[in-house]
């Protein structure tokens, strides 16, 4: 490509990882077989919440090939309690893996079984005796908070943070309101992207020279070494995490780092053999983490004449379950999208957080803000409808406005760019919203019930996790960072290494994209190293695959070590060929990638370059000797610390977005939803590799479609969970997926070197949506959706009369 | 408890070459091709015969080898994933995945590729409900399962022209 224009970054490439996976020689964790292995089965709880009376494990013990059994006050006594990063009454949580006096969920490991074969395990696992005595079990978040039973008894509640989150003059716009709208109370539904490779860790605690080593598909290690390091007391450079690929993650595994310890601690009782931990799928619904759930209450919205809305109130109850892990950062990460995509300035947002008898919550796809976004396009449809708006109307009242962008919320967030009624004009022509609504006036004449729905949404990347220190001041976080290293090997190879942990978002390919603009040659000549490896010594401590950001974070780190490299090179190609560096041009020639002069007409290739530095290094003037070709750089995010006391500051770096239309109609027999039309339309700025962020738009809206209709972690009043199994938990399938419209615009971020907005999780737009359609299919029933799941079961409860009447839950006041 | 099981005597032919072994009863074929012949290529996702990443060809048809006892494929021919390709050169099928983007984390991906094997094994020209239909036992939760359609239509145009 010497001599053309054309960039790498910005085609659709197919991925360099593609090879190996297609051909089934992907390396996952599970496939990996060390000497000496041995295998480790949990003992789980069958109540939701009950004091641990007695454990006997000697039957176990004496089953031939079970290595040893390890109990929770084992670990108590010979660790830390994980960090909390809650303040007082969360952060006096005591949080081991494994279970000490009581359970506070089904599913919470009370202990581990270690032995030759997993089939051995198993047999250990059955032999264990535990017996229990059970407590009150506490399954709903806002009774949780009336205390009446307690989980932890060292925090003394089970509230774990409460914080108010105020802008503007909320009394003043309420006053001037032309009407207001109240809506009682919705829900967010419990569920989890849950990928298919369920977690897995192989963990070796070695006793010849006191080193932990973790193969294991964990999407964060960085976090995770540091919460390992805190809790088993070791110095955390003796922690070595390998990650290889990785069967999905959707935030799921980031919190995988409780089995982690129990892994490390087992091969240290068992002499320093290496442990082998694979989850079945039932642990993994379970007991591996689900996403948040948040309740709604008392919300109150200030509307002008024109239907524009002015303020919003409301009280949020968030429940994360049995223990907060990496909450409660949920109960301010909602506030990256305080206003989601809307103008209004004044609002006030009492928020939070209980814990509950239930799986702990994780940062699934879409984590925090997807919950509130709902909220918002709620909040908006309901009140357009109220007050006789239609719905695209009601938002392009309301949208910021593309000549708004850099646009900084109430809360002090700045929104890079976006056009969100572009978009909302190209969703509509993409699924004909014209002909749809001709369709939806007859169809209803006809006694069918069909409703179109629009969810816009936004899928903010790159944290400043500063965000921390407004839900906990004494947190030691802030900024954001990645690292990345790109070397010339001995022999010339042009080696990347960064510091993420894909899991299928294609960071081989588009890091390689990245160094081949800047060096001028193929991506095929350029090796990005596979997984995470912190031996790399190229992550910070904000390194993983979380939270939508690569393509700035990841890439920006990618970008700068491959200039520095670059730098280099030119310094030493001017002082071999004799030429100023301003002569000398990069690309590819007869021997291979190199540096040519431009003045004299001389070239090396990077063999050469390679040679000099690392085997030939006396012919090497002095002035050059800190040339080394092995180039680290860390990028940092331009943050700074939030006002921790208004709860403002810039909390993201990007803002991707999605605008989704679905038609959808509910079966007048059955009450079957059904999606007749779908379209997504996606801006991430721009765009790195088009069908990389295409794929990641059909599968974010899988998610979204499989969580809104079919996907729940469902309860009984007593904590089992009832949704243990794929076949009751029924991830969407081939059959139910419908076919999806995709429309792209991009409006590049100021924010990022290349124009880029981390995306990915993609703001759970179908649940918005689909609730919208569902919603409008309902209206004139004067039925009120009030969960973001729906499946025929409650629709049909809804059609009947029993629940969501909209005269029980919404009011408005007219006063204009 | 382990003591009551008497090893069996299996053989059975994967992916062309005919192994003889000695397997509990109770050992599930996945863990036999992943662990005992090291055929890792074939995943399991869950233990319900739901997701369908552990899905081989055994005796031309498609099963799920979590829901097969290794002693039940004794005498039988399997096909896993690492036989799909030919001399290094990747089948219609791989190829069509790789070309239309229909993997990502590449988990499911196995799976889904022997299920289409089988599918285009008995109709050359599937509809996009055939297609949805062949691979209904099959859980991606990457795709979307869009691409997955497109690489089936591109795997059955070309598998037609070779």
């Amino acid at each position: 490509m010497s001599g053309s224009d054309k960039t790498w970054v910005g085609q659709s490439l197919s991925r360099k990882e593609e090879d190996r996976l297609l051909r089934g020689r992907g390396k996952f964790v599970d496939d990996i077989k060390l000497r000496e292995m041995l295998y480790l089965r949990f003992v789980r709880s069958p109540y939701a919440h009950a004091k641990i009376v007695s454990i006997d494990t000697s039957a176990a013990e004496k089953i031939p090939g079970v290595i040893c059994t390890l109990r929770g006050s084992e670990i108590a006594s010979q660790t830390q309690p994980f960090i909390e990063i809650a303040p007082d009454p969360g952060g006096r949580i005591r949080d081991y893996p494994l279970a000490v006096s009581k359970v506070r969920y089904q599913g919470e490991p009370v202990v581990a079984v270690v032995a030759e074969s997993p089939a051995i395990a198993d047999d250990g696992a059955e032999a264990v005796l535990i017996e229990y005595e059970a407590l009150d079990p506490v399954v709903d978040a806002e009774q949780a908070l009336t205390d009446a039973s307690i989980l932890h008894e060292e925090a003394g509640t089970n509230k774990v943070w409460n914080g108010v989150f105020e802008y503007g003059d909320v009394e003043q716009a309420f006053r001037d309101a032309a009407s207001i709208v109240e809506i009682d109370r919705m829900h967010f539904h419990r569920f989890s992207s849950t990928p298919l490779e369920n977690n897995v860790v192989i963990g070796q605690w070695d006793p010849k020279d006191d080193h932990i080593h973790y193969w294991c598909n964990n999407s964060f290690p960085s976090f995770a070494i540091q919460f390992l390091a805190a809790h088993l007391q070791v110095h955390i450079d003796r922690i070595r995490v390998q990650t290889f690929d990785i069967g999905g993650s959707f935030g799921i595994k980031i919190t995988s780092y409780p089995q982690m310890a129990v892994c490390a601690l087992a091969s240290k009782k068992a002499g320093g053999r290496p442990i082998k931990w694979v989850e079945t799928r039932s642990e993994h619904m379970i007991s591996s983490a689900h996403g948040n759930e948040r309740t709604f209450r008392d919300t109150r919205v200030a509307l002008d004449n024109q239907g524009v809305i002015t303020a919003i109130t409301s009280r949020h109850i968030d429940d994360c379950g049995a223990y907060p892990r990496y909450e409660p950062l949920g109960c301010v990460i909602w506030s990256q999208v305080f206003p989601g995509v809307y103008r209004f300035k004044n609002a006030r947002i009492d928020f939070t957080q209980a814990v509950t008898n239930k799986c702990p919550v994780g940062p699934n796809r879409g984590y925090s803000r997807m919950q509130h976004l709902w909220f918002l396009e709620r909040v908006v449809d309901i009140c357009a409808h109220e007050l006789g708006i239609p719905a695209d109307e009601m938002r392009l009242r309301n949208y910021i406005r593309p000549e708004e962008f850099p646009y900084t919320t109430p809360n002090g967030c700045i929104y890079d760019s976006g056009n969100y009624p572009k978009m909302l004009e190209m969703a509509k022509q993409l699924i004909d919203w014209d002909g749809w609504k001709k369709k939806q006036a007859d169809a209803r004449k006809r006694g069918r019930m069909i409703g179109i729905g629009i969810g816009t949404t936004l899928d903010s990347g790159t944290n400043n996790f500063g965000q921390s220190q407004i839900v906990n001041p004494g947190a030691p976080f802030s900024g954001n960072s990645q690292g990345a290293n790109c070397k010339l090997d001995i022999y010339g190879e042009v080696v990347v290494a960064v510091g993420s942990c894909p899991q299928g978002q294609g960071h081989e390919t588009t890091a390689a994209q990245v160094v081949a603009d800047v060096l001028n040659i193929n991506p095929d000549l350029i090796t990005v190293r596979t997984g995470f490896d912190t031996e790399r010594n190229v992550h910070t401590g904000f390194s993983g695959t979380y939270a939508s950001q690569f393509a700035v974070s990841g890439l920006s780190a990618v970008h700068g070590a491959a200039q520095k490299l670059k730098a280099e090179m030119k310094r030493l190609a001017a002082f071999v060929l004799a030429c100023k560096e301003e002569d000398l041009e990069f690309g590819s020639g007869a021997q291979g990638p190199e540096v040519r002069s431009k003045s004299n007409g001389r070239s090396i290739n990077y063999w050469g370059l390679a040679n000099i530095v690392n085997v030939n290094s006396a012919v090497l003037s002095p002035e050059l000797h800190d040339v080394t070709l092995n180039c680290r750089y860390v990028w940092r995010a331009p943050f700074k610390v939030p006002d921790t006391k208004k709860k403002y500051g810039n909390l993201t770096m990007t803002y991707a977005s999605q605008l989704h239309i679905a038609v959808v109609e509910i079966d007048g027999e059955t009450c079957i939803p059904k999606i007749l039309d779908y379209v997504a339309v996606d801006d991430c700025g721009t765009v790195i590799n088009p069908r990389i962020v295409e794929g990641q738009v059909y599968g974010a809206t899988a998610h979204g479609i499989g969580a809104a209709l079919l996907e729940n972690c469902v309860y009984d009043e007593v904590g089992n969970m009832l949704t243990s199994t794929f076949s009751d938990y029924l991830p969407i399938t081939p059959v139910n997926m419908p076919s999806v419209k995709y429309g792209h615009i991009a409006t590049p971020s100021p924010h990022s070197y290349s124009g880029a907005k981390g995306m990915g999780e993609g703001g759970a737009a179908p649940i918005h949506t689909i609730s919208a359609a569902l919603q409008d299919a309902l209206f004139d029933k004067r039925i009120f959706i009030q969960d973001s799941f729906n499946n025929p079961d409650s629709l049909f409860r809804a059609l009947r009369g029993e629940t969501c009447r909209a005269k029980d839950l919404v009011k408005v006041e007219r006063r204009a | 408890m382990p003591d009551i099981f008497e090893k069996v005597a299996i053989q059975l032919k994967v992916n062309g070459k005919t192994h003889s072994l000695t397997v509990e009863p109770r050992m599930l074929l996945v863990e036999l091709l992943r662990e005992a012949l090291d055929l890792t290529g074939t995943h399991v996702g869950c233990d319900t015969t739901y997701c369908g990443a552990c899905t081989v060809i055994m005796n031309g048809a498609a099963v799920k080898s979590c829901t097969v006892f290794a002693v039940q494929a004794d005498g039988a021919e399997i096909t896993t994933v690492e036989g799909l390709e030919k001399d290094g050169k990747l089948h219609p099928i791989q190829q069509a995945f790789g070309d239309s983007f229909g993997l990502q984390c590449g988990y499911c991906t196995p799976g889904l590729m022997l299920s289409t094997l089988q599918l285009l094994s008995k109709n050359q020209q599937p509809s996009d409900k055939d297609i949805r239909k062949a691979i209904a036992g099959n859980t991606c939760r990457c795709t979307g399962y869009q691409n997955i359609f497109k690489a089936i239509q591109l795997a059955a145009q070309n598998t037609k022209g070779a």
